[in-house]
């Protein structure tokens, strides 16, 4: 009966749109009534920004193949165009994150252009190359406040905006993955030389999915900003990128709820070693090398964990009981 | 002119530094086609062995300088055989994830162990001592980095081109499966390239000990990157390239602190990187080879 509904396309919309209205509504209570407190608001934060970095770090590693590490980059330029926008001249939150985006995206777009010529370890150190740069400069632009950063930011990130900008994510990045765009950027990452003859043009796919990934970075960035009170330059660097990466190899490249669950283990692993900094780093530095000795695909490969699955497993249990 | 001059002079010991750290990035990449992230750090643990073999054995730097290189030589081998030997197979990607690992491994560690504060050379370690030569003035600290650096490169030269070993290195790196049925160890080849490699960051390591006096454990990040820049701006995988690569870069530096925004310093190498990857991926002393399908 159940199984009935979810098969029906509107019905499954419908589910789908119930379970996340019960999620929002069940934390938001939580947080009303004081259950989660400014701690665990912190963690809430830092968790709803860390999936949208991570799945939309994924659409760029995982999906198209193309290792970036300059994803910190991103993220800093969206959180200092909307701060500039919000503070500076007084806009509206919403103006500020998607201004934001939109300047993250123009700089994803002209990182891109040349640099996603280059394959491999290339586009990797030429990318990390463009993240610093960013970082550098904003660094060397007063008006930002220089190596010091901006403070005071007015706090307008609420649970609100951060699970808006959660679903928006996933659900953007997951539509153009099941999409022709989305074949074509798997194709990508599968063979370049092949879906080359197969007529798709692979630089202007790779450009697409790096516009988009630096697009929801920069929606992080701003979100992050708006919660934090303070931004500085250091914040945003490489290591930043690398902390991201983690969480998109742990998940599995190509695997969008991988990306998730990861992000939610790292950043409860995060929020539990807070006290040890150096061990954090240290179990870190083992999850990659060991995963890409052991388990190089990541936890959940290039497989998503739907509904359907977890029925499976479910009617796979009761028939065994 | 005159500063100009004194310019350069003063980027020539900041450019053997990279260029030490370069080679060991170019022959790796050249017998393994891996970008060995981790370099860096090894660099950084051969500063932080100096560093001890000065403060507490009582060593001169020289003595600081061949422990660190033996150490680090070592710890180049056991990375090799723990961390990137299983993957000799795997995706170059995962190659690389493996590596970033590595370095983030070494760097906390460290921390763990060390403190993340940073350490000053004790006094006396290396007197410092100015010379006036036709108006351009350079320290005996400048002298001696440049100049052992150029008997390492020497040194190196030697057995890259004239020992069994060094043809061994240089068959791998042209084709490793030819190697094999040569009768090439293949495995004990790519450990002593590790060795060597390793050996010469550590030297470096102790010459920026000297060259800025402190030490930190995340110290190699930087100069790691940069050395990598050097090795791709003279073509990644070729020796003589990652040497012009790092005095290039180490003058072009110094040119632009000195003239320039020392902030901007540290996005010139990036700059640079970018250009080259942009107009000759190769490097400068890089052969264009076409893409088989």
């Amino acid at each position: 009966m159940i199984m009935n509904v979810f098969a029906n396309r509107w019905g499954k919309l419908g589910a789908e749109i119930l379970i996340l209205a019960f999620i929002f509504l069940f934390v938001q209570y939580f947080i009303t009534v004081g259950v989660f407190n400014q701690y665990h608001q912190i963690i809430i934060t830092s968790l709803c920004i860390n999936i949208i970095l991570a799945v939309s770090l994924n659409l760029i590693n995982g999906f198209t193949g193309q290792l970036s590490l300059g994803h910190a980059g991103f993220m800093a330029v969206g959180a200092y165009v909307s701060v500039v926008l919000t503070k500076f001249m007084g806009m509206p939150f919403l103006v500020g994150l998607v201004g934001g985006c939109l300047a993250a995206a123009a700089a994803g777009f002209v990182i891109g252009v040349p640099t996603l010529r280059l394959k491999g370890d290339y586009l990797a150190i030429a990318t990390l190359g463009f993240g610093e740069i960013i970082r550098v400069i904003l660094q060397n632009i007063e008006y930002v406040g220089g190596p010091a950063g901006i403070v005071g930011i007015p706090k307008m990130t609420t649970w609100g905006w951060l699970f808006a900008g959660v679903v928006i994510t996933i659900a953007t990045i997951q539509n153009l993955i099941n999409s022709s765009y989305g074949r074509a950027i798997i194709s990508v990452r599968e063979d370049e030389i092949a879906s080359e003859v197969m007529g798709i043009n692979i630089t202007s796919y790779k450009v697409l999915a790096f516009v988009i990934g630096a697009f929801f970075a920069g929606l992080a960035g701003g979100l992050y900003a708006h919660y934090f009170y303070i931004i500085k330059p250091e914040t945003f660097n490489f290591l930043k990128s690398f902390d991201v990466l983690v969480m998109v190899v742990l998940g599995g490249l190509g695997s969008t709820t991988g990306a998730v669950i990861a992000a939610a283990f790292i950043t409860l692993l995060s929020a539990a070693l807070q006290a040890f900094p150096a061990i954090r780093m240290i179990i870190y530095a083992l999850i990659l090398i060991l995963l890409m000795i052991y388990r190089p695909q990541g936890l959940m490969g290039n497989k998503e964990l739907s509904v359907k699955i977890l029925g499976k497993i479910w009617s796979g249990k009761n028939d065994a009981a | 002119m005159l500063e100009l001059m004194q310019q350069i002079v003063n980027g020539l010991s900041l450019g053997a530094i990279y260029a030490l750290i370069a080679l060991g990035y170019t022959m790796v990449y050249g017998i393994i086609k891996l970008i060995n992230f981790a370099h860096g750090d090894v660099m950084m643990v051969g500063a932080y062995v100096g560093f001890f073999s000065v403060s507490m054995l009582g060593t001169n730097i020289v003595v600081a300088m061949i422990f660190a290189m033996l150490a680090c030589a070592l710890l180049g081998v056991i990375i090799e055989k723990v961390a990137y030997k299983p993957l000799r197979r795997a995706t170059r990607i995962a190659a690389l994830i493996t590596a970033i690992g590595v370095s983030l491994f070494l760097e906390y560690t460290t921390i763990f162990f060390l403190t993340p504060q940073q350490r000053i050379f004790p006094q006396g370690t290396f007197p410092v001592q100015d010379y006036s030569l036709a108006g351009i003035s350079v320290s005996n600290k400048d002298i001696f980095i440049f100049i052992s650096a150029i008997l390492l490169m020497v040194i190196l030269q030697f057995i890259v081109k004239n020992t069994k070993t060094g043809k061994a290195m240089r068959a791998v790196s042209e084709d490793k499966d030819a190697a094999v049925l040569m009768g090439i160890n293949v495995d004990n080849t790519i450990s002593v390239t590790f060795a060597i490699g390793s050996a010469l960051a550590a030297a470096a390591g102790v010459m920026i000990g000297v060259y800025y006096n402190t030490i930190n454990p995340l110290m190699g990040i930087l100069p790691g990157l940069k050395a990598f820049v050097a090795a791709v701006l003279g073509g990644i995988g070729i020796i003589p390239g990652a040497m012009v690569g790092g005095f290039i870069l180490g003058i072009l530096e110094t040119l632009v602190s000195g003239y320039g925004n020392s902030l901007y310093r540290d996005a010139v190498a990036f700059g640079i990187l970018i250009l080259i990857l942009l107009i000759k991926p190769t490097g400068i002393f890089g052969k264009n080879t076409g893409e088989k399908v």
